[in-house]
């Protein structure tokens, strides 16, 4: 391969955190007006290499080229100035702004005095050209997330990038607006730009990248076309072992409702309405998936039947007793289980040690201490023997929670919840952020739960991880619920325009147009 | 006769709320970049106290307006190298300010108090404008640092909304993050806009000893540095409405002085005492109010206020 061809090329590159190699020798080449995927689970290394390339890191080893030209990379300006622009994940758009502030930020070039209108006018040149219709005098927090990550590639493509790094763009997308945005990129490809996405989505990678360059543990694996390779294929080159897909999963054996919802409507933190009037049913022994973009009032439904968030109106019942006006205490004493979105903040006590926050819902229970004192050797003993049930790896009961990683931690969550035999169990978000092994291990958690006769209400962005294991799926959109469809019967293309709030299918594409 | 008295009131408020218009000003540049400063108090103090003091030594009080507003940036400098390089927390560094320049303006001031001397601003009537009635007594005929006060606060208004770099002001106070990825230097324009607010603070001190009451005397300033800071989220960071409420409250203010000659207050000299505390509900009153109304606001606070911004987080 002769460097000319390549728009990027890194060689050698190495990157050390503390404690952590994040890249090893990473050799990594882009060419010229392809899409090249770059694979791996979290924490492979890839945001890494991609924030060395666009300037926000240093290497501590090895040498980039752009275009076959040697280049230092010392910050964002430096990779602007070089054409690379990068789409982050989490949107570097100030909410508080209009797309036109957002785009014309930190340019130089921007006379002292602002011209609105003028700039407002190139957002606008810009956004037609490439086709990401967006409205130049919208405040960033009015727009939807796909438009506001419309606003990040306008960003980029207005300083003049020609080589697009995208971290993870589908990640916060409804289907249609994920399809939407692959043909924007691959006429941007046509035109010669180059792009470079990251993904950990397998069926992703080999629908939109020419080639893929799959990371683990900082290492690259291998590089090569997406032709003729399968998911099964990636999927053991990304994790280092063959992969199941599918779960086993025995038919649903619905009981008695556990947990029913009439009418509930609820606020948010800016007490604005976040849920209308949503009603929902969840039997024992089946999983119900709540689908839905970020936002939409997922938070909200799972903290009030946590009892962390009070009601305006209607009522919950669980197991058949009828709630008002619940507490956080009287939901978990009448059997309710959450394994909440935010394992850091919300689900564990990071520098309480693994067996405290194993018996955070159980030290209550006379077994564990009479009166205001507590029987540490029976937590101790309760801890222990969680630990061997859930395979938890940790170095011992006594570290702080916050040295564990991401799944175990969240083994340490579903072992103290499920623990207390719930009638009713919350999943928010399990796996978010968990790599495949780990993934694997909560679902089956969760179907187990499901196979002990648990009524479960799984609520989840992620739409494959629904039809995984849900039974029955809902679809909630700006606090309403849209839908509800059996699992077997559901249809991919229906739920995704129900999520962006379509009604039916016609009119949502002419919309989308 | 009610109507006369309400001219005076105006002028006078106008008058009086001009020093905690400048430090709220500069409060707001502050907080719009992301840095609590709740040292305001202190550096208004110490303002009040050097400009005095130099004014006195030298005979100019255009050069201890100048020293002032030097010693309220030199004193800001100190917030913003603990705050933004040393990552202090912002509110125990910002007490730790006031703690300092209400101490020390003590101690340097001592030797002044009993000086009555020192030379004072002018007072400058706007030729034609000064004679309007009623217009001229409130906006006309006062002492110059009223006029720049004036206009201090929409030339900031348009500084924070229509020029450039107001743009990356407000985005710097919003998503550092976001402003570093496109090329903008967030902690030196943090270091820029802390010092500039300390500035603003050691001229509102200045404005107090070299013309609304021109004198030096112990804790002069009597908390108007902490109403400054409840006005900046009266004003939901915004100059005009900071010189909305500066001068409301200046009014309040100077509401017992001016009403105890009016004829049922002379006859009820005891209600002084609850005068005097309106100028504290007031504040209260102003707290609640914005409370509830920032809540429903979308856009407030400035969203990173009070966190210091590091690029690499997981460690360098």
């Amino acid at each position: 391969m002769t460097t000319a061809t390549n728009a990027v090329e890194m060689r050698g590159i190495t990157k050390r955190f503390p404690g952590v190699l994040a890249n090893d020798q990473i050799d990594f080449a882009v060419m010229t007006g392809e899409i090249h995927a770059l694979l791996g689970e979290n924490g492979a290394g890839k945001s890494t290499l991609m924030n060395i390339l666009s300037g926000l890191y240093r290497q501590d080893e090895g040498v980039i080229l752009i275009n076959g030209r040697h280049v230092e990379l010392t910050s964002p300006r430096d990779a602007i100035r070089h054409g690379i622009g990068m789409v982050h994940q989490h949107f570097l758009l100030t909410q508080s702004q209009s797309v036109t502030e957002n785009v014309f930020l930190g340019l130089r070039e921007v006379s002292f005095m602002l011209d609105q209108q003028r700039m407002a006018m190139e957002v606008q040149r810009i956004s037609e050209q490439y086709r990401l219709p967006v409205d130049p005098n919208a405040k960033i927090w009015q727009l939807s997330v796909g438009e506001q990550q419309r606003v990040e590639i306008i960003k980029v493509l207005f300083r003049g990038a020609e080589i697009l790094i995208l971290d993870e763009p589908t990640a916060v997308l409804t289907p249609q607006e994920a399809e939407n945005l692959f043909i924007t990129l691959r006429s941007m490809a046509a035109d010669g730009k180059t792009i470079i996405f990251i993904s950990h989505k397998l069926e992703e990678v080999l629908s939109i990248a020419s080639r893929v360059t799959v990371l683990r543990n900082g290492k690259v694996v291998a590089t090569q076309s997406t032709e003729g390779v399968t998911k099964t294929d990636l999927a053991s080159m990304m994790v280092g072992r063959q992969v199941l897909f599918q779960l086993e999963k025995p038919p649903v054996q619905r009981g008695e409702a556990r947990l029913r919802l009439k009418n509930v409507s609820a606020l948010d933190d800016k007490l604005l309405p976040a849920l209308h009037s949503v009603s929902l049913t969840v039997h024992s022994g089946e999983i119900v998936g709540v689908a839905g973009v970020a936002g939409n009032g997922q938070r909200e439904l799972a903290e009030v039947i946590c009892g962390l968030r009070p009601l305006t109106d209607g009522v919950i019942e669980v197991a058949g007793e009828s709630m008002k006006r619940p507490s956080a205490r009287q939901m978990i004493d009448a059997g309710v289980a959450y394994v909440p979105e935010d394992r850091n903040a919300t689900g564990s006590a990071p520098n309480l040690s693994v067996a405290e926050n194993l018996v955070l819902k159980s030290y209550r229970k006379p077994e564990m201490g009479a009166g205001v004192m507590l029987d540490i050797a029976a937590m101790r003993r309760s801890a222990a023997s969680l630990v061997s049930a859930f395979n938890i790896v940790t170095p011992g009961i006594d570290t702080p929670a916050r040295k564990l990683s991401g799944g175990n931690l969240q083994k340490v969550i579903l072992a103290r919840e499920i623990s207390g035999q719930p009638q009713v169990l919350i999943a928010a978000s399990p796996t978010r952020g968990l790599d495949i092994g780990a993934t694997e291990t909560v679902r089956k958690i969760l179907l187990e739960e499901r196979s002990q006769g648990a009524a479960i209400l799984l609520i989840s962005e992620d739409l494959d991880e629904i039809f995984a294991i849900s039974d029955r799926i809902v679809v909630l959109y700006e606090g309403k619920i849209m839908g509800e469809f059996e699992a077997q019967e559901a249809d991919l293309t229906q739920i995704g325009l129900l999520m962006a709030g379509g009604r039916d299918v016609t009119h949502s594409t002419q919309a989308q147009v | 006769m009610e109507f006369a008295f309400l001219v005076t009131l105006l002028a006078a408020g106008i008058r009086s709320g001009t020093a905690i218009l400048f430090s709220t000003i500069g409060e707001i540049f502050a907080e719009r970049s992301g840095v609590l400063n709740l040292g305001i108090e202190g550096m208004m103090l110490m303002g009040a106290v050097t400009a005095y003091g130099i004014a006195f030594a030298t005979g100019n009080p255009w050069i201890g307006l100048g020293v002032a507003i030097l010693v309220g940036g030199v004193m800001a400098l100190l917030h913003a190298v603990v705050t933004i390089s040393l990552r202090a927390d912002q509110v125990v560094s910002g007490l730790a300010l006031t703690f300092l320049g209400s101490g020390l303006s003590a101690v340097l001031g001592a030797p002044l108090v009993e000086v009555r001397t020192a030379p004072r601003l002018p007072n400058f009537p706007i030729p034609v404008l000064a004679d309007l009635p009623i217009l001229g007594p409130i906006l006309f005929n006062h002492n110059v640092i009223v006029y720049a006060g004036l206009l201090a606060a929409p030339l900031a208004w348009w500084y924070i909304h229509r020029t450039r770099p107001g743009m990356e002001l407000r985005a710097i106070g919003e998503y550092p993050a976001a402003a570093d990825a496109l090329g903008i230097n967030v902690n030196l324009q943090r270091y820029a806009y802390v010092v500039f607010g300390g500035m603003m603070a050691g001229l509102g001190g200045a404005s107090l000893s070299l013309a609304i009451t021109p004198l030096w005397i112990e804790d002069m300033t009597a908390g108007q540095g902490w109403i400054a800071v409840g006005l900046v989220i009266f004003a939901s960071w915004d100059p005009l409405r900071a010189a909305l409420g500066s001068y409301l409250f200046g009014a309040i203010r100077r509401l017992p002085l001016d009403s105890q000659n009016l004829p049922f207050f002379l006859a009820n000299p005891q209600l002084g005492y609850f005068m005097n505390m309106l100028p504290y509900l007031f504040v209260i009153l102003l707290m609640l109010i914005s409370a509830r109304s920032e809540l429903r606001r979308r856009i407030g606070a400035p969203a990173a206020l009070g966190q210091p911004y590091v690029r690499e987080e997981r460690g360098v």
